[in-house]
């Protein structure tokens, strides 16, 4: 069957009704190393500079070269880009997987392959489109490297005229990318020029699933939540980072730097307002913080599931000894080494109570690469305004993915709250200094920093029982009344944490989720709207809970508590600290690696209304 | 825990240095060791040391892990700010302080089983880092807080009290610290308070990773004839390389040691070490030469001490991280935060 004679069965076939123009799931199965990720950068950021909505999904191995990783890119009009199941497009350019690629496209979807290599065709079901790839670039190009790597740009030229995309976008982008390597510019102009053409000669072009350009993305920033938070460390005034590489962490620090390297150089001297170590482990990695956090900088260090196991000790000498630092756990699957590339929200429990004893330590939960950055800002304000570690829980699915949302904003009159640091003047005031005093009542100490003054305010700073002055005390009274004191300030932590995001509408019925989950959450909605069930919704962004929790929890007859791990942990940690009633509380989970999905999570809730309404197409 | 309270009383002639402190300024809370343990003679030394050469106990941080060793800091400097950490720790914690101000004076105590084993790591790298610090290893050969086990830096063969006989082979702290760079290497013995006190400040006042490894005997449980770190051993093994005397910067020069001088070292911060050399040879500025001393004496049962090893050319970590003069802990939003028009152009650059 000839490609043009598949094109024109399409045109007579049905299309499936969930997608569409400006609606449908293009799925790339690439071999890692082979350059594959810029040439799909490329596609889905093309996209979106069209205004149209788009979220593209990383699904790669934990390896750097040869094995196979995929890049999904949902498109919706509706602005719903959680995961959807099933491919409309595939572009299947490895070998290794092709058959199961092949599989997972939904009937009358779409392939685009290398046809530089016969295929036997395993289905009949869906359309193929055969692009001799890989002949086409050994023709047109003579460096081995380029014959390689611009198969990629190839396919991307194709699904431009097959999709409708702006070329002049496409070759826009190409521009800015080699600003400087001009002579790059050229090159990858043809090879988009070959995939484009090839396409518009041998298909029909556009596909029934294509793009048309909107307004819903206009004004809207696409980043990784990793790279947002890096900012967030510069805008929040960190100045020492410290930290052990760790998928999928690593690039928050990566963007600290290269943007402190660039907003954070004396102009007077040319030095630097920022200092980043590469410690020699996570243990390390922390303790640097926690000193640097003690002494009155502000700092932080990144890791992953891994990291934070070897971090425990560190948390609780800081929970308990009260010193400043942040953490940014960006989770992926455990337990142990687990799956380094995906996703996961596994470390709820083992962060709220990170570090052996009674330990209670505050986590914020952003959802979006502009709360990474808000969050990653305000966790320092907070850990100095409470004294106490802050982690930052985000995760694999926002931390290296990149998401369409608002632009970041900074309100230049914010000065940096540095909580209570008494100066040295302050202390000449004084008639006492205790480091460990709870003087105003909330809880909340005052600290002084070394060098403060000269006879006063000095204290001894320890992991072991002290009592108010600071001094080592066995005398297990005074420690009970430390250990309450905590516990009064952990009660407090509440006024300075970001309240959680409500949209209740007097259901009877609510959904309770965090982080990573929310990209499915509307689209979820409109799925029960459109069958007549009300949903009201509760987004935690911060631990020790809001009362608002609470109140949420009782108001609703069944409440749903949505989380990606299998132990139902933000279930547990509801229950243990809002007394929540086990019977109303059911739990959705997904933890295969990948962002739950608003299909997956329909389904589990579905299945527990009372009386399922008449069964419909589903459709976004 | 100390149940005692020290008597705040003093006699009111007690000598005092330039700022008008006594030494009972530089004390700290009644120690809680065993009565007769080295570590105790470490404290004085670093109270003697500090007081002499003036220097403002809340211009020094102290910073410590656990275990014996690391408890002492509660026993001087009590106007300085402390931080006895988690074990093996204290060069992480040290590192961070370090970095969010670089003006004051860094001391930080471990033991052997602190930076010899649990630390092992954090003290090669701290090493490696050449943060501006001296690091004193209170060295006794074994676990005292939890009753006499051998730690890593244990002679082969050395015995502890109850019998236990050392199998391996020591990790010599003094030899790994000149290997992987450290730019002031020093062993001593608590029990010589001539040779630890100018060692200190000598060790405070140089710019850059410095290390005094300090024979510390433990009396409880590691101080038997057969105990490579008792005070027997150690008083009749100590061979003192070169006999040293420091002279803080803007001071009048009074050695000590009356004759014999043969060679001064001007420090960065103009302090001077004058090392009166005793015929052996010894080199404290060749790497090589230090590390051929030490092995030999170890080789013939010795100790060698004294400064081993000094090398002032070597930037510390601020200078390698071209960092800004004024401490980080003093920037503050106008100095860190690029504000919102720039955020402005950044949010472009993702459109």
């Amino acid at each position: 069957m000839s490609s043009r004679s598949q094109a024109a069965s399409r045109k007579t076939g049905k299309t499936r009704k969930t997608a569409g123009v400006n609606n449908f799931v293009v799925k790339f199965a690439n071999v890692n190393g082979s350059g594959s990720a810029s040439a799909n950068n490329l596609f889905a950021k093309a996209i979106f500079r069209m205004g149209i909505p788009v979220s593209p999904h990383n699904i790669f191995p934990s390896n750097i070269q040869g094995l196979p990783t995929w890049y999904e890119v949902r498109v919706n009009d509706k602005g719903f880009l959680g995961r959807r199941e099933g491919v409309d497009l595939m572009v299947a350019v490895n070998e290794q997987t092709i058959v199961r690629d092949i599989e997972s496209v939904i009937p009358d979807g779409f392939v685009l392959y290398d046809s530089s290599k016969a295929l036997r065709p395993i289905r009949k079901d869906v359309n193929f489109l055969p692009i001799p790839l890989k002949d086409i670039c050994l023709r047109e190009f003579q460096h081995p490297g380029q014959r390689q790597l611009f198969q990629n740009i190839v396919y991307v030229g194709a699904l431009a005229a097959l999709l409708d995309i702006d070329f002049e976008i496409l070759t826009g982008m190409i521009s800015e990318q080699f600003r400087g390597k001009e002579k790059l510019i050229l090159p990858n102009v043809h090879a988009l020029e070959l995939g484009y053409h090839y396409a518009r000669d041998y298909f029909d072009c556009p596909l029934p699933i294509r793009l048309r350009p909107s307004r819903k993305a206009r004004g809207k920033i696409l980043m990784d939540g990793n790279t947002a938070i890096g900012l967030g460390c510069v805008y929040g005034g960190a100045t020492v980072a410290s930290w052990y590489p760790l998928t999928p962490s690593t690039s928050v620090v990566e963007a600290y730097g290269k943007y402190c390297k660039r907003l954070r150089i004396d102009p007077g001297t040319g030095k630097r307002k920022f200092a980043i170590v590469q410690a020699e482990d996570e243990l390390a990695a922390i303790g640097i913080a926690i000193g640097a956090g003690w002494n009155g900088a502000r700092a932080f260090t990144a890791s992953s599931g891994p990291g934070v196991s070897l971090m425990q000790e560190f948390l609780g000498l800081a929970y308990f000894a009260e010193v400043p630092v942040v953490l940014f756990n960006i989770q992926r699957v455990g337990p142990s080494t687990g799956m380094p590339t995906r996703t996961q929200q596994g470390d709820l429990l083992s962060c709220a109570f990170a570090s052996h004893g009674d330990t209670r330590q505050v986590l914020l939960f952003p959802s979006t690469p502009k709360e990474c950055f808000e969050f990653a800002a305000d966790s320092f304000d907070i850990a100095d305004r409470l004294q106490t570690p802050v982690i930052v829980m985000s995760d694999l699915e926002l931390g290296m993915n990149e998401h369409v949302c608002e632009p970041l904003e900074w309100e230049d009159a914010r000065k940096y709250d540095r909580g209570k640091v008494l100066s040295g003047e302050q202390l000449e005031q004084l008639e006492e200094y205790g480091r460990y005093l709870d003087v105003d009542g909330d809880g909340v100490p005052w600290r002084t920093l070394p060098g403060a003054h000269p006879e006063r305010g000095s204290y001894f700073t320890r992991g072991s029982s002290h009592d108010a002055m600071a001094a080592y005390t066995e005398d297990g009274n005074v420690y009970a009344e430390v250990m309450d004191r905590l516990a009064r300030k952990f009660a407090g932590a509440g006024k300075v944490l970001p309240e959680p995001e409500i949209h209740a509408g007097g259901a009877s019925r609510g959904m309770v989720y965090f982080g990573t989950t929310a990209g499915a959450i509307p689209e979820v909605q409109h799925k029960f709207d459109k069958r007549g069930v009300r949903l009201d919704t509760l987004r935690i962004r911060s631990y020790p809970f809001h009362d608002a929790v609470s109140r949420f929890i009782e108001e609703h007859e069944v409440v749903y508590v949505i989380e990606q791990n299998r132990d139902a942990q933000l279930k547990s940690l509801l229950k243990i600290d809002c007394g929540a009633n086990d019977e109303k509380m059911r739990s959705v989970l997904s933890y295969n690696g990948v962002v739950i999905s608003a299909d997956q999570i329909q389904a589990a809730i579905l299945a527990d209304l009372p009386e399922i309404p008449e069964q419909e197409q589903v459709s976004a | 825990m100390s149940y005692i309270v020290k008597p705040k009383f003093h006699h009111p002639q007690l000598q005092k240095n330039d700022l008008g402190y006594t030494r009972r300024d530089y004390e700290g809370t009644l120690t809680t060791l065993c009565g007769g343990c080295g570590h105790d003679s470490i404290s004085a030394a670093i109270i003697h040391a500090v007081h002499e050469m003036s220097l403002a106990p809340h211009q020094l941080a102290k910073v410590s892990g656990i275990g014996c060793s690391s408890k002492i800091p509660s026993y001087f400097l009590e106007r300085s700010h402390g931080f006895n950490s988690v074990h093996g720790r204290m060069p992480s914690i040290a590192t961070g302080a370090n970095l969010a101000n670089r003006e004051l004076y860094y001391l930080g105590i471990s033991g052997d089983g602190d930076t010899a084993s649990i630390g092992l790591g954090q003290f090669c790298h701290i090493v490696r880092r050449r943060i501006n610090m001296l690091y004193i290893v209170a060295n006794n050969g074994t676990y005292g807080l939890t009753k006499g086990q051998l730690s890593a830096t244990a002679d082969l063969g050395s015995k502890t009290k109850s019998g236990e006989e050392s199998r391996y082979d020591n990790i010599d702290l003094v030899s790994l610290a000149i290997d992987l760079g450290a730019s002031f290497v020093a062993r001593s013995f608590s029990g010589d308070k001539e040779q630890l006190v100018p060692l200190i400040q000598a060790g405070l006042s140089h710019r850059g990773f410095a290390l005094i490894d300090v024979i510390s005997p433990c009396v409880t449980f590691n101080n038997t004839p057969l105990s490579a770190h008792g005070y027997k051993n150690t008083w009749e093994n100590n061979v003192v390389l070169s006999e040293i005397d420091f002279v803080p910067m803007r001071k009048e020069i009074t050695a000590r040691y009356s004759a014999g001088k043969d060679k001064e070292i001007t420090l960065h911060d103009g302090s001077v070490i004058h090392l009166h050399k005793t015929g052996s040879g010894h080199d404290p500025g060749n790497r090589e030469n230090a590390l051929l001393h030490v092995n030999e004496h170890k080789k013939q049962g010795k100790i060698a001490t004294g400064l081993l090893y000094i090398n002032q050319d070597q930037s510390d970590f601020h200078e390698l991280a071209d960092t800004v003069n004024k401490p980080f802990n003093r920037l503050n939003e106008h100095d860190l935060c690029p504000g919102g028009e720039v955020l402005a152009d950044i949010n472009e650059t993702f459109m």
